[in-house]
């Protein structure tokens, strides 16, 4: 098969073109260039998509032994996972950046392209396992072994075509060992540090970041009365669920902390709350990624709503073509409209939604 | 076996240099040093820029030893900028060709932000050869202001030749010094740098059959900038570091052969470079020839050619993968693909500049080599085509 390895510079991206190579694959090397920035090393090398990353990330492809290209998607990044995450916020909504990336970018810009181009398939060096519906035969996504790494969650938004044509060798490996691989491989991205925040937000500060980009007014933190408790620079950049950096001045009447319950950025409000007002029991998403026949109403599914959050259990309540709802079987705090909730059965990924209501 | 295409790259090392190199390797001796050895690795140096000098129409003087193109490049620039600047304030202007190497180009903006100096790009037309009339229209609003023009020989990407010897003639009326890079041009085009009366004119050893990391900086006498590297005071001075010996020898029995050989070799690659346009174009009709479409002004080994909704790094891919070795344009971005510099400051369409590629002929090159190209380019070309649809922003939106 001929397989591209999308390599980030990072070492699982690494070691998952190693072993596709080990594995008899015909293998190119392709790095990302998705931040349009093409200053060199000394301008900062923080963020994945740096000029140091992809230098670390042909070095490993020269020693994998494989061709190596830097294919700039910037315009395509920018426009659908940028741009769509400052119109998110400024909608009052909190996206996650990396599925999008994966939806459109991944698994969309890059793989049309690869396959275009007479490849077979995408690799990345995602933890996550792909596996066949014992009934069907069609690609099933399940979580990686790894339960600490599991990156199923930002990958649920993937369609079974999409998955046909991934290779997440990754998927049966623990971290550590892939680091250790990586050492015995010669690699020397094998210490490098796991990225973790928004790979084009540098300096890792979103709400400065996002107030640059939309404007910072001042406004009115309010409770949920009404009553004005504080003043905010901007209402853009908090989240749902969030409780530091609120800076209130007078702590509520019976002294509990207060959460961010709700973002207004029409009226540029933040309302704030006691944690019990944050609890869910029921969450509305739509329209929904299958992967596979949509579940039967009434069907016992796992509810996860964040890239590292608890599963908990749950039952479908409604499931229709532009909408699907979901009712916990134990309350979950902070969550926020935009963000997406992937409905698993044991490993197994049912399929995914951005939240469009909570109650 | 790969067919090699990237010779404005880097060229293979013509046999003579690579024996005279390594047969210097083998001996000690640093030139500047006194005594048998010093002396031995000296005269090495001396024959050495005697052999460069001739060979382009200089005196050995003119000559100082660099590591390169690059660093020849920034000694001019800067070097000349200072020294001019420093003997009058008031020469703060650089004028600048659009469609200069980065050496030349990144060199001229760090002092714009480093050093107060100021540039004025001087365009050229659709053919990517330098406007003389813009240029005497930009000297003329402010002469005094003036420290130094560069423009380079002929260009790297697209092998139009430079009207140099103009530029020189409308300095030389204000007393404006000139220089010029002439990596891709020696050994390639008659190259007389006294006759054509530049004060700073930039050569390389890899682009023209010598060894990496060699390279000189022809300088008349008169045109003294200041040095970029101090220490041991080696080349007058101007580049200070013990000199490479086998690297020197290397470079100029490089140079002096190329330079001998030339005609013959620019009649071949003429041949050559015509096959290859009529090949790519009867197969790809809709392909586009850049830069000067007369054989006469164009480098003899340089076809740049773009292709229409396709992606100059799917291009590249498709032909790597099937042995054929060219590139996009200058192998200098660190493979971060932009639509280059000088396609756009020849007024091309920022999309039909990303689908660049420049085939470049050297003196290994043979009729097999373009032969194998004109069997890749159709189905390569299709097949980009249909990878640039899913991969354009506009289309898909």
């Amino acid at each position: 098969m001929k397989v591209l390895a999308a390599m980030s510079g990072g070492v699982d991206s690494a070691v998952a073109a190693a072993r596709v190579v080990d594995a008899g694959h015909e293998v190119v090397g392709v790095h990302l260039a998705l931040s349009g920035d093409s200053r060199g090393p000394a301008a900062g090398a923080r963020g994945c998509c740096s000029i140091e990353d992809s230098l670390d990330a042909r070095r490993v492809a020269d020693v994998v032994g494989v061709p190596f290209y830097v294919w700039d998607l910037s315009e395509r990044f920018e426009r659908d996972v940028v741009a769509d995450f400052v119109a998110e916020y400024a909608a009052g909504r909190t996206p996650n950046p990396c599925v999008r990336c994966n939806e459109r970018i991944k698994f969309s810009a890059l793989l049309d392209k690869a396959l275009a181009l007479g490849f077979d398939a995408v690799c990345t060096g995602h933890y996550a396992r792909i596996a066949p519906d014992p009934a069907t035969g069609a690609p099933a996504l399940h979580r990686a072994v790894d339960g600490a790494k599991d990156q199923s969650y930002v990958l649920a938004v993937l369609p079974p075509d999409r998955l046909a044509r991934a290779l997440f060798p990754l998927g049966d490996s623990r971290k550590s060992e892939v680091r250790a691989e990586a050492a015995r491989r010669g690699l020397r991205v094998a210490e490098k540090p796991d990225s973790h925040d928004i790979c084009f937000i540098t300096d890792g500060d979103t709400r400065n970041w996002l107030g640059t980009r939309l404007g910072a007014r001042p406004g009115s933190v309010v409770d949920e009365t009404g009553a004005v408790v504080g003043e905010h620079g901007g209402a853009v950049g908090f989240t749902v669920g969030q409780r530091h950096g609120l800076r209130l001045g007078r702590p509520a009447p019976d002294g509990r902390p207060r959460y961010v319950l709700e973002v207004r950025p029409v009226t540029n409000t933040v309302v704030v709350g006691p944690r019990e007002a944050l609890a869910v029991g029921r969450l509305d998403g739509g329209p929904a990624v299958w992967c596979g026949s949509p579940p039967d109403p009434g069907a016992a599914v796992g509810v996860q709503v964040r890239a590292h959050g608890e599963e908990v259990p749950g039952r479908v309540d409604e499931v229709t073509p532009g909408r699907v709802s979901v009712t916990l079987d134990r309350q979950l705090t902070g969550v926020a409209t935009g963000q997406t909730m992937v409905l698993y059965d044991g490993t197994r990924v049912v399929g995914s939604a951005t939240v469009t209501g909570t109650g | 076996m790969a067919v090699y295409l990237d010779h404005a790259a880097s060229t293979p090392m013509l046999p003579e240099a690579r024996s005279a190199m390594l047969e210097e390797s083998t001996r000690t001796g640093n030139a500047s040093s006194l005594h048998t050895a010093g002396r031995r690795a000296r005269r090495v140096v001396e024959e050495s820029r005697e052999l460069l000098a001739e060979a382009l129409g200089a005196r050995p003087s003119e000559v100082v030893f660099t590591s390169g193109g690059t660093e020849a490049d920034n000694l001019a620039v800067k070097g000349l900028f200072w020294a001019r600047h420093e003997a009058d304030p008031r020469r703060s202007r650089i004028l600048v060709g659009a469609i200069e190497h980065h050496a030349v180009l990144d060199a001229v903006e760090w002092l714009v932000r480093h050093e107060g100096a100021e540039v004025t790009w001087l365009p050229v037309d659709r053919l990517g050869r330098l406007d003389v009339a813009a240029a005497e229209r930009a000297v003329a609003t402010d002469p005094a202001s003036v420290a130094l023009i560069t423009v380079m020989w002929a260009n790297n990407e697209v092998g139009t030749l430079q009207p140099v010897e103009d530029i020189v003639a409308l300095a030389t009326r204000y007393g404006i010094p000139v220089h010029s890079d002439a990596v891709q041009a020696v050994g390639h085009l008659p190259v007389d740098f006294g006759a054509v009366g530049l004060d700073a004119m930039t050569v390389s050893g890899h682009k023209t059959g010598g060894p990496l990391g060699a390279g000189a900086l022809l300088l008349r006498r008169g045109a003294v900038p200041v040095a970029l590297l101090h220490g041991g005071g080696q080349e007058g001075g101007l580049r200070s570091g013990t000199l490479a010996t086998p690297l020197v020898l290397g470079l100029a029995t490089a140079v002096g052969q190329a330079v001998a050989e030339r005609e013959a070799l620019a009649r071949r690659l003429t041949g050559l470079s015509e096959r290859l346009v009529r090949a790519v174009l009867s197969r790809v009709p809709d392909a586009v020839l850049r830069g000067d479409p007369d054989p006469s002004r164009r480098l003899p080994g340089i076809v740049h050619l773009t292709f229409p909704g396709c992606e100059g790094d799917s291009l590249l891919y498709l032909l790597d993968a099937r042995g054929i070795e060219c590139s996009t344009g200058s192998a200098c971005q660190v493979g971060l693909p932009r639509p280059s510099h000088v396609l756009l400051a020849m007024g091309v369409d920022e999309d039909d500049a990303r689908g660049a590629l420049r085939f470049s002929l050297g003196h290994t090159s043979t009729r097999a080599d373009v032969d194998a190209l004109a069997d890749a380019i159709a189905p390569v070309v299709d097949r980009a085509r249909r990878a640039g649809l899913v991969g354009a922003v506009r289309p898909a939106s």
